[in-house]
């Protein structure tokens, strides 16, 4: 039971850093119906501003984060500035590509920023335990938690009362009808940008917290893909739902698949996202929460 | 039968305060020609109508005069629009909202997603001060907004989406609103009631241009009328004038020459639309 409770909390855990780096796939395709494969590489930048500024120049931590969660949304505002706007009405798969493309350049960039030892942040948590009964649970796992449920109320807030928030959400359902009522749809897809660089940075400070990063640290926002198809890749709720899923399971398997079924050989966690959006794919093929696409022959 | 372009006062005041359009050509993806010299004025205060079958380039008008030619890939290759003298073809359409211009698209598209209220925020965007009266004005002009105030605005009925539909674009408290077939898919009790709004909203001081196919209605409340095909205005007359126009009333109207109303007996004698210019 303890072994059970304790994996949960480590997959829910996991499960908030892919939640924080699905929504930042979600606000983007809502807004312009753009699957963004440039998240790993806009994580991974995050990740490395806060080892640059906390370590390098040694800021505080906490200002460190700050400046590179800004970071993240400058980057990701001048990528859509530069490369996306002037693609919209493109075919989809192009832009797709494009995404891919920037990615690569991010990741490399930050692999040489990096080098080729793996670099630690000082995050405030570390390694720290605490045990809640027999359970023994990481401090930054809690963190990871807070700071998703956090993100996720304050967009929600966000999304339901601001004025910008609500243009947002015009805009993602009718581009055209949002232009009739002056809602400036170019302010929206820059903004939904902004957000998804600020989680991305935010996604990546939590991925260095405990062991730190390397140069193959940005592998692990991939999972957010199966994440996000799990849920539906136009609902953030579902996002959050799938990501969370997709990190319990993937704990689960960590703890208990090389006893049970050990013929499927170590590190099998790895492929879990994949397996668990294989099967539902199979029976939902528009995710848990996504809108069904209807179609009229 | 082309009529002369000779309207162009500034109603009572004589002010000359007017949204006007001369000359317009609008192509499309640098190669369709859809608007072939338009000229048109709407003055401040007035209902006008504009008619013409699918295909007239009635939409696309709305669009160039609203700035969503862009998306569309259309672009304005002559002519000028200018409000109040002032050129507005080279704004952008959040612009154009801010300068007082607001269109109900064809289809109502409303935020089917969203609750009626924010349906209405949404449409306030651009004039975020003093919201509480505009929500005022347009729950007095449609109590039944009011009453589903909460609800999903996907569930309500055709006639009510429609009436969403214009109150949204009343919370950028325009100055012209452009509506884009208001009754289309209505039963003729609901269109009688957009009519009498529409004659509500006028009342309230905002010009109107009304696009229809519904010639009855749409001549029956405006001042004036503009009918075009094929990407020209063919008609320019004051709207009681095309409602006496045998041609107009031949094919807007259904009604016989000797004033009948057309039945499906004559249906083969008119099955060739006639064209006043090609």
């Amino acid at each position: 039971m303890t072994r059970l409770l304790q994996s949960l909390a480590a997959g829910v855990g996991q499960g908030s850093i892919y939640a924080l780096l699905a929504l930042a796939f979600v606000i983007i395709y809502k807004s312009m119906r753009v699957v963004n494969f440039a998240v790993p590489g806009m994580m991974i930048l995050g990740a490395y501003m806060v080892v640059y500024f906390g370590n390098v120049l040694g800021i505080n931590f906490w200002i460190a984060l700050l400046l590179a969660i800004l970071v993240g949304a400058v980057v990701a505002f001048l990528i859509e500035r530069l490369a996306i706007r002037p693609m919209i009405g493109k075919p989809v798969f192009a832009i797709a590509i494009i995404t891919l493309g920037i990615d690569v350049l991010l990741r490399v960039v930050t692999s040489d920023l990096i080098g080729t030892n793996i670099r630690n942040i000082r995050d405030p948590w570390g390694l720290k335990t605490f045990n809640l009964g027999d359970v023994v649970i990481q401090h930054r796992r809690v963190a990871m938690v807070v700071a998703a449920a956090l993100v996720c109320g304050l967009l929600f807030l966000f999304f339901r009362y601001s004025r910008i928030g609500l243009a947002m959400r015009a805009t993602a359902f009718d581009q055209e009808a949002a232009l009739t009522l002056g809602i400036s749809v170019g302010t929206v897809f820059a903004l939904s940008w902004v957000i998804a660089g600020g989680l991305s940075a935010l996604a990546g400070m939590f991925v260095a917290t405990g062991s730190g990063i390397d140069q193959q640290s940005a592998f692990v926002a991939l999972k957010a893909l199966p994440a996000v198809i799990l849920g539906g890749i136009d609902s953030i709720p579902g996002a959050v739902v799938g990501a969370l899923t997709v990190g319990i399971f993937e704990g689960l398997s960590n703890t208990y698949q090389i006893q049970y079924l050990p013929f499927l050989g170590q590190n099998f966690a790895q492929v879990v996202p994949y397996v668990i959006l294989f099967i539902v794919l199979l029976v939902r093929p528009y995710g848990l929460f996504g809108t069904p696409e209807i179609e009229r022959v | 039968m082309v009529a002369t372009l000779g309207w162009k006062t500034g109603g009572p005041g004589g002010a000359g305060r007017l949204l006007a359009v001369e000359n317009l050509e609008v192509v499309y993806d640098e190669v369709v020609l859809v608007l072939r010299g338009v000229s048109l004025t709407v003055p401040e205060g007035k209902i006008v109508a504009l008619l013409g079958g699918n295909g007239a380039g009635k939409t696309t008008l709305l669009r160039a005069l609203t700035g969503l030619l862009d998306i569309h890939d259309g672009d304005i290759t002559k002519g000028s629009i200018s409000l109040n003298g002032k050129r507005v073809d080279n704004l952008d359409a959040p612009r154009l909202v801010r300068q007082g211009i607001s269109q109900v698209p064809e289809g109502r598209r409303i935020f089917a997603e969203l609750t009626v209220e924010e349906n209405l925020r949404a449409g306030a965007h651009s004039a975020p001060t003093g919201i509480a009266d505009r929500f005022d004005r347009v729950y007095s002009l449609f109590p039944v907004l009011a009453q589903r105030r909460k609800g999903t605005a996907g569930f309500l009925s055709g006639g009510e989406q429609q009436m969403l539909a214009i109150g949204r674009a009343l919370m950028s408290d325009p100055r012209y609103l452009l509506l884009d077939e208001p009754s289309l898919g209505l039963a003729p009790q609901l269109v009688q009631q957009i009519r009498e709004l529409i004659v509500e909203i006028n009342k309230g001081g905002t010009a109107v241009l009304l696009v229809e196919q519904n010639a009855h209605m749409a001549l029956s409340i405006s001042e004036h009328g503009y009918v075009m095909e094929n990407g020209r205005v063919v008609m320019d007359k004051p709207s009681a004038e095309l409602q006496q126009d045998d041609d107009v009333k031949e094919f807007y109207l259904g009604l016989h020459k000797e004033g009948e109303l057309q039945s499906f007996r004559h249906v083969k004698h008119y099955r060739r639309r006639k064209r006043w210019l090609s």
